[in-house]
């Protein structure tokens, strides 16, 4: 399906979306974080969408907010999109956990709170994953210094 | 002491016997008389169990398209010497909370029950220790004991993993145990005698007990193979020391000469077992078809040492070549189909045996 | 049947247990913790982070080019098809035109590794099952190929043929040739694969009905590679997204329906046949032309996010770039295929015994770097 249409679906499903299309190959859709869960089980759940597998989820730290993007596809109507969720707490950043609509989620949320440190509601056991439990600072953010390990040119 | 006859026609042996008892009065001649034999047998068969696990690494590579070790003598020959210096000298660790008495009892356990088996075999007619009229049953009883040791190891480590490997292996001996006991009893039957040297007797009077009991006989022999691969825990029953999945099972926290022990003790069993099969169906000392029976001077443990070296390198094949079954398939294949098939076939060679159908 | 009430009385406890980090049977260092109760397994929870090396902190430092040569350390037994997919993603973002040589030595190569890794694969899973010599059988053969990329690539393990524009150097001019000797002499070799492990009763048994995967399953856990076309899930990238050459050969995607480890394994097994079959429409017609597209001595992508695919062993690469205009990118993401195969594993393994979980593991094919990154 064109990303037009797909724009005019998903328009419906939420309130405030944005939506671009330029500098990526994809439809990008911004989501406003308290809907994420609705949007996203709409996504996977409508006829016409059918997003079931998330191929690929990426915490992002834009310089000012913390972020993940979902890149999304449907196996069977073979489409894809991109949706991006953010938030702008860098002391206590929380979002909604998709665990319950694609269960990859589970472990890829682990990893993005294990570098970034976002929290993710209603995750069944939220742990640091690679790194030690003791470990203090999130690695992947723009602003984590770390004198000894840390080799900048 | 009369349940003691003591087989000694070489010459050799006689004189040994000769002058012993010409030197010191009978009860301590007796005595020394044993010691040496102990003493004989010991050397011997701590050696042969060090030549098996080289014959094994050889095999191995000849089965996985390498030569095996070629370096410390010709042909490798002084190979297992030195992998035995090398134990002997190690230093012989333990973790602090084992429970030191079982833990350094385990070991002897599982030596000792081995060696003792050995004294039964008849190597040749003039070469057996230990000829009583219980033979059969007194091997059957030694290598029960063996588990208690293999048990013990793994209790005692203090390890999760040397439990789990040491209680796999004991529920996998007493189920085995069946039919191996079973399946000699089939062949006891022909020979109506426990006795290991009257079994030989019958064999070489109306050939091998194989030929003799044709089909109850072959099936009983499949039966005994697969249950004494499976008694010496040995692929493709192996997974008491399944190396990819627990480590090293009940004798991971052993090292040095207690590990040793354990590991000589796995190649003599399979020379235990191999000697019980060539004795119960092929015939032990005696030559196919007789063919050597005039040639006096032909040393006849010879072909009871070439039987039993076929049959070991058959239990070789079968490691190196089948994956490993796991635990509950292991205990449906004993108590499902091998056990039943066991009890039938006892029936059978019974019935073989009244009809006198046998060869 | 044992009634609830004599359960009750013979209580026994669940016990925990580690396998690994240093273990026999594990691809790497995974630590799996076990709950099991007896032989049978109530949770399972991987413990990873021992070989992680923050790679994608690392490329955030990184030229483009120099990006490449830490891709090679994640998934090592794919690393030319590592190699590729980050070549293709600054490729596609600076809009770049490799020419037709390129394409297809780069698939010609990728296939050649995908052989690799699953020539060792079969030796490990025959090993973690007890059938020690299966191992030899791989690596004898194995080493036919490491000879040939040692020849062309300068390395046996860690490649880094390719870079964004092209392929460091040329093939060497025994490449074809002794390619096609390979290919002769693996066809004669593969059924005895199949003799010495495929039909033997005892593999069935430990390997059929053991470890299913349904297909909804494999969707929403993200399951990709051979796992997911164990379990009818088809996801293989180069049909459904053709890079390199893929479009121009014909070669069958595998699929099967059952999703137990005897399926994964015969999808691994079907999957050299196809990957023999694509080297030889190749081999012989390698188009002349340039080895190297003309790129500045500083890649500076475009600003903007770039995502490619590739099918490596395991299963679906993604490589996520988003680039601010300068000569770092902002922030790179490798979706790896084990680290979504991995988390499927806790899913399958309720209820089962350990056994079966050393056969399922090994029939997923996990290489731990890849996973920890």
């Amino acid at each position: 399906m064109k990303n037009e249409d797909l724009q005019n679906i998903i328009i419906g499903l939420g309130t405030d979306l944005k939506f671009s299309t330029e500098a990526s190959e994809f439809l990008n859709i911004i989501v406003p974080k308290e809907q994420l869960h609705s949007v996203c089980s709409q996504l996977k759940s409508n006829p016409d969408l059918k997003f079931n597998y998330a191929f690929c989820i990426t915490g992002m730290d834009w310089g000012k907010e913390l972020g993940v993007i979902y890149h999304l596809e449907s196996t069977e109507l073979k489409h894809r999109i991109v949706v991006k969720v953010m938030t702008e707490d860098r002391e206590n950043p929380t979002l909604d956990s998709v665990h319950d609509i694609w269960q990859t989620a589970d472990f890829h949320e682990l990893e993005v709170y294990d570098f970034f440190g976002i929290k993710f509601n209603n995750h069944p056991k939220l742990r640091r994953l690679f790194l030690t439990p003791e470990w203090e600072g999130f690695p992947l953010r723009k602003d984590y210094v770390d004198e000894a390990n840390m080799v900048i040119k | 002491m009369n349940v003691l006859i003591i087989n000694m026609q070489l010459n050799i042996t006689r004189a040994i016997h000769d002058w012993l008892f010409s030197v010191m009065p009978e009860g301590a001649a007796t005595i020394t008389e044993w010691v040496l034999i102990a003493v004989a047998y010991l050397a011997l068969f701590a050696v042969a169990g060090l030549y098996l696990v080289l014959l094994e690494r050889k095999v191995a590579a000849w089965f996985q398209l390498r030569l095996g070790p070629n370096r410390v003598g010709p042909w490798g020959l002084f190979q297992t010497m030195a992998d035995a210096l090398k134990l002997v000298s190690k230093e012989l660790t333990s973790t602090d909370r084992i429970d030191k008495f079982l833990y350094n009892l385990a070991p002897y356990f599982v030596i000792v029950t081995s060696l003792t088996a050995i004294a039964v075999f008849p190597f040749s007619e003039q070469f057996q220790a230990f000829d009583i009229n219980i033979g059969v049953f007194f091997l059957f009883a030694i290598s029960s004991i063996g588990v208690i040791g293999i048990l013990l190891a793994g209790w005692a480590s203090n390890n999760k993993f040397a439990l789990i490997g040491a209680m796999r292996s004991g529920l996998q001996t007493i189920s085995y145990e069946l039919s191996v006991g079973l399946s000699l009893l089939t062949m006891v039957l022909l020979t109506g005698s426990l006795q290991l040297s009257e079994i030989v007797e019958v064999q070489r009077t109306g050939g091998w007990l194989i030929l003799q009991g044709h089909i109850p006989a072959i099936i009983a022999f499949c039966i005994f193979i697969i249950a004494g691969t499976a008694e010496t825990n040995r692929a493709p029953f192996d997974l008491v020391e399944a190396e990819s999945e627990l480590g090293a099972g009940f004798h991971t926290e052993y090292s040095g000469m207690k590990f040793a022990y354990f590991f000589l003790a796995e190649f003599i069993n399979m020379f235990i077992i191999a000697s019980i099969a060539v004795v119960l169906f092929f015939g032990a000392w005696l030559s196919p078809f007789g063919i050597t029976e005039g040639i006096t001077w032909f040393p006849e443990v010879l072909w009871f040492l070439i039987k039993v070296l076929i049959i070991i390198f058959l239990m070789m094949w079968f490691r190196w070549t089948f994956p490993r079954l796991r635990v509950d398939q292991l205990l449906t294949l004993e108590w499902k189909y091998l056990l039943p098939l066991n009890l039938i076939n006892l029936v059978i060679m019974a019935i073989v045996i009244w009809m006198k159908w046998t060869i | 049947m044992i009634s609830q009430e004599v359960k009750n009385k013979i209580k026994t406890e669940e016990y925990f247990i580690n396998m690994g980090p240093q273990h026999p049977a594990a691809h790497g260092v995974l630590r799996l913790l076990l709950t099991i109760d007896g032989e049978i397994i109530k949770n399972v929870e991987p413990d990873l982070g021992y070989i992680h090396r923050s790679i994608e902190k690392m490329c955030e430092r990184d030229s483009y080019q120099q990006i490449v040569h830490l891709t090679d350390r994640m998934d090592y037994l794919s690393s030319n098809i590592n190699n590729e997919a980050v070549c293709l993603t600054v490729e596609k973002a600076l809009e770049l035109e490799v020419s037709d040589r390129v394409k297809v030595i780069r698939t010609i190569i990728a296939e050649l590794t995908r052989l690799a890794s699953h020539q060792l694969w079969w030796g490990v899973m025959g090993m973690d099952l007890g059938a020690l010599t299966t191992y030899f059988y791989a690596f004898r053969d194995r080493e036919m190929i490491n000879d040939i990329f040692e020849e062309t690539c300068g390395a046996r393990l860690t490649m880094n043929y390719n870079i964004p524009g092209g392929l460091m150097f040329d093939i060497h001019p025994n490449f074809v040739q002794r390619t096609k000797d390979f290919i002769a002499h693996f066809k004669t070799k593969l059924p005895e694969y199949d003799r010495l492990l495929t039909g033997n009763v005892i593999f069935e048994k430990r390997t059929k009905g053991v470890g299913i995967l349904t297909k909804e399953d494999a969707i929403s856990f993200g399951v990709s590679g051979p796992v997911a076309r164990g379990s009818g899930f088809a996801s293989d990238v180069r049909k459904h997204h053709p890079y390199s050459a893929y479009d121009r050969v014909a070669f069958k995607e595998i699929l099967f329906t059952e999703g137990d480890t005897y399926s994964r394994y015969k999808v691994r097994m079907a999957e050299m046949w196809e990957s023999m079959a694509i080297i030889e429409q190749l081999i012989d017609n390698i188009p002349e032309g340039d080895i190297q597209a003309p790129t500045k001595a500083v890649i500076k992508l475009p600003k903007g996010e770039y995502y490619q695919r590739v099918e490596t062993a395991r299963g679906e690469l993604g490589v996520y770039i988003n680039s601010d205009g300068n000569k770092n990118p902002y922030r790179v993401k490798f979706r790896s295929p084990g680290f979504s195969n991995l988390s499927v594993l806790n899913h399958i393994s309720k209820g089962v015994k350990i056994a079966d979980l050393v056969a399922t593991m090994a029939s997923f094919d996990f290489v731990i770097p890849d996973i920890d990154r």
